[in-house]
């Protein structure tokens, strides 16, 4: 197949995982519409859905990311926390208080978002230090490390919420642009980019052979450390973008927001037909997990269920997409 | 130097150097009744980490032992309620096998599916902990209502002290319960077939079936038991704190798992040991509660212990590829 050949039947015939989600989400639509008529189907209900599923879905694409070589990621929620937290002590330090309240700030904005992603990277870069150099398993060195950057958002704050962002910041999480939310916005722009990044480019094309056979990648010359190392400063950077999304939408950051973001993003990272030992997994296949994972748990919340039924949930659902995949790859 | 070979000396020594550094920083470390509460504080973390010890031979993880843990001492204490029963050995019992029972889903999880556990283990934690939230309930039951057989059984103590000014202290009697605990995992590890099966899963599967081990029995025993460990652990802390509440452990997997590791056990499995992960578990407490003495705020014990992970993950990697070359 050629590798810029790009058609949908192609796209259907290479990847019928994408085509199950597609379907996976019609049912959900279904299904939910039938058990709460007048509430699911309403224009309100995937308006809220497209402020809240960004977060999570760039969460995902990082996962996916961490995923390609055979790897995970385990510290996103603490980069996504210890960036946020440090931009809003930014502010408070060089705008104050009243600057914030006031309206001021929002210049300051752009070098809020630069210091929160360089702190991505550089968390994300620690991590690869970690893995690569020190050879630690991806599982334990961001075990560990999640720990310490939650451990530094504690410390930094205190316990409590950081409250009081600059304008400008709240528009990322709760604007509007085109008529479309903001986090939207940035969501599709963020998937196509690390679309385009994974498929079409060298880095991203390494990334795949590392994961799909790590002797022959080393053999075909492939720098394996280096491009591992770069993988997890691109998933650090993602998550402190999830980070700048989630405080900017709720207007405040605190060091355990967020924490249960860590399984849903390993499992969507899974359903979207990522596999956890590396080589596979796309964008596209991540993006369609995120929205339907997210109409399932809006669709249970209208029909009142508690959060920790939804807790139980997603956990079932985990299980029971491995066991779908699990006979799916039997009949290969 | 063969003898520093072996991680569980350096641990030792790493330990002793630590206890006499704190020592010295803050004298009363070296007092029986601090002495005395850090071997109590060792025994529920232990307990759990002899479970994850077993998963991490095999080559597995394991984050879902905090949630059967959870959910075998608070259906077991409410069981009680409802039925009025009075003992200890039934709802121990009883906690034991709601543990192996969760467990064995995880097995069949890992053995049928032949997924990676870390993500077994995270969806069926997260099934048991939503469920006890969503389905049990959410209230704590307390001092009040909680049965008093299982307050007096884990009062015994095993020797006291008298103190100059009057007072008592003792030694809890649950640390011999989880010593015994811990031989009779070191004993099974050294001395028995199942014990060379699980070291053998860890060293590689593909190698284990040749020489002939039937993995689905050792994968079922390994998830089982470490489930049975995490319920007994459960049932013996809410004895031990008068209090179950379905919300406990919450990061407790974390700390267990730090401890493990810090005793020398391989995430790829086939290394580690009994010994090594106790004195593991010994250094994690200590390190936790001379955060306290030495009047660190405890908001820094979360960047101690990601640090300890850190740090224990890096040396053991260093050592695996220094034994390799």
């Amino acid at each position: 197949m050629g590798k810029h050949a790009f058609d949908v039947r192609s796209l259907i015939n290479r990847d019928n995982n994408i085509v199950q989600l597609l379907g996976m989400v019609v049912v959900i639509m279904v299904v939910m519409t039938f058990l709460s008529p007048d509430k699911f189907l309403r224009y309100y209900n995937f308006e809220s859905l497209t402020y809240l599923f960004p977060e999570l879905g760039v969460l995902s694409i990082a996962m996916l990311v961490a995923m390609l070589t055979g790897g995970i990621d385990l510290s996103i929620i603490g980069i996504a926390n210890v960036s946020a937290i440090l931009a809003g002590l930014f502010f408070h330090h060089f705008v104050g208080r009243e600057g914030i309240a006031s309206g001021d700030g929002t210049g300051i904005v752009f070098l809020g978002i630069v210091l929160s992603l360089t702190i991505g990277a550089a968390a994300g870069a620690f991590n690869g230090f970690l893995i690569t150099k020190l050879r630690v398993t991806p599982i334990l060195a961001t075990l560990g490390s999640g720990q310490v950057f939650t451990g530094i958002a504690l410390v930094l704050t205190g316990g409590p919420a950081i409250v009081g962002f600059p304008v400008a910041w709240d528009w990322i999480g709760n604007g509007k642009i085109f008529g479309l939310a903001v986090p939207f916005v940035l969501f599709i722009v963020i998937a196509l980019g690390m679309a385009f990044l994974l498929t079409r480019t060298t880095f991203g094309v390494s990334l795949q052979l590392i994961g799909t056979n790590p002797k022959a990648a080393v053999y075909a010359g492939l720098d394996k450390t280096r491009m591992i190392f770069l993988s997890y400063v691109a998933t650090g950077m993602l998550a402190s973008i999830a980070g700048i999304m989630l405080s900017g939408r709720t207007n405040a950051a605190k060091s355990d927001y967020g924490t249960s973001y860590l399984l849903q993003a390993v499992l969507i990272a899974v359903l979207g037909g990522t596999n956890p030992a590396g080589g596979k997994g796309t964008v596209a296949g991540v993006s369609i997990a995120v929205i339907a994972l997210m109409l399932l748990s809006s669709g249970f919340q209208i029909l009142r269920f508690s959060n920790h039924l939804i807790d139980f949930i997603w956990g079932a659902f985990l299980l029971l997409v491995i066991v779908i995949n699990a006979y799916k790859n039997r009949n290969r | 130097m063969t003898l520093f070979r072996r991680s569980e000396v350096v641990i030792a020594a790493i330990l002793l150097v630590a206890m006499i550094l704190i020592g010295l920083v803050n004298p009363a470390f070296w007092q029986v009744d601090n002495l005395f509460s850090l071997l109590r504080s060792n025994v529920i973390i232990g307990i759990m980490a002899l479970g994850v010890l077993l998963v991490m031979l095999s080559g597995g993880f394991d984050v879902s032992f905090p949630a059967f843990a959870v959910a075998a001492m608070y259906l077991t204490v409410k069981g009680m309620l409802y039925f009025g029963y009075v003992g200890v050995l039934v709802p121990f019992v009883c906690a034991i096998l709601i543990g192996a029972a969760c467990g064995s889903i995880n097995a069949f999880f890992v053995w049928k599916f032949r997924m990676i556990p870390l993500i077994v283990t995270l969806g069926t934690g997260s099934m048991v902990r939503g469920f006890l939230l969503g389905v049990v309930g959410t209230s704590m039951i307390n001092i009040d209502r909680f049965p008093p057989v299982l307050i007096d059984f884990a009062k015994a103590e095993v020797f006291t002290i008298t103190k100059a000014d009057g007072t008592h202290s003792g030694l809890t009697a649950m640390v011999l319960i989880y010593f015994a605990l811990a031989l009779g995992v070191h004993l099974m590890l050294r001395h028995t077939m199942i014990g060379r099966s699980i070291f053998a899963l860890g060293g590689g599967a593909e190698a284990a079936t040749r020489v002939g081990f039937d993995l689905k029995k050792t994968i079922f025993f390994i998830y089982c038991l470490a489930g049975a460990l995490a319920g007994f652990a459960g049932m013996l802390h809410c004895s031990m704190i008068w209090l179950a509440n379905p919300r406990d452990f919450v990061g407790t997997d974390l700390e267990v798992i730090a401890a493990v590791v810090l005793g020398g056990a391989s995430i790829f499995g086939g290394r580690g040991s009994v010994l090594g992960t106790m004195l593991g578990v010994f250094m994690l407490v200590m390190v936790k509660n001379s955060l306290i003495i030495m009047k660190v705020d405890t908001t820094w014990q979360l960047v101690v212990v990601g640090s300890i992970i850190v740090i224990a993950t890096a040396a053991t990697a260093w050592r695996d590829r220094k034994r390799q070359a």
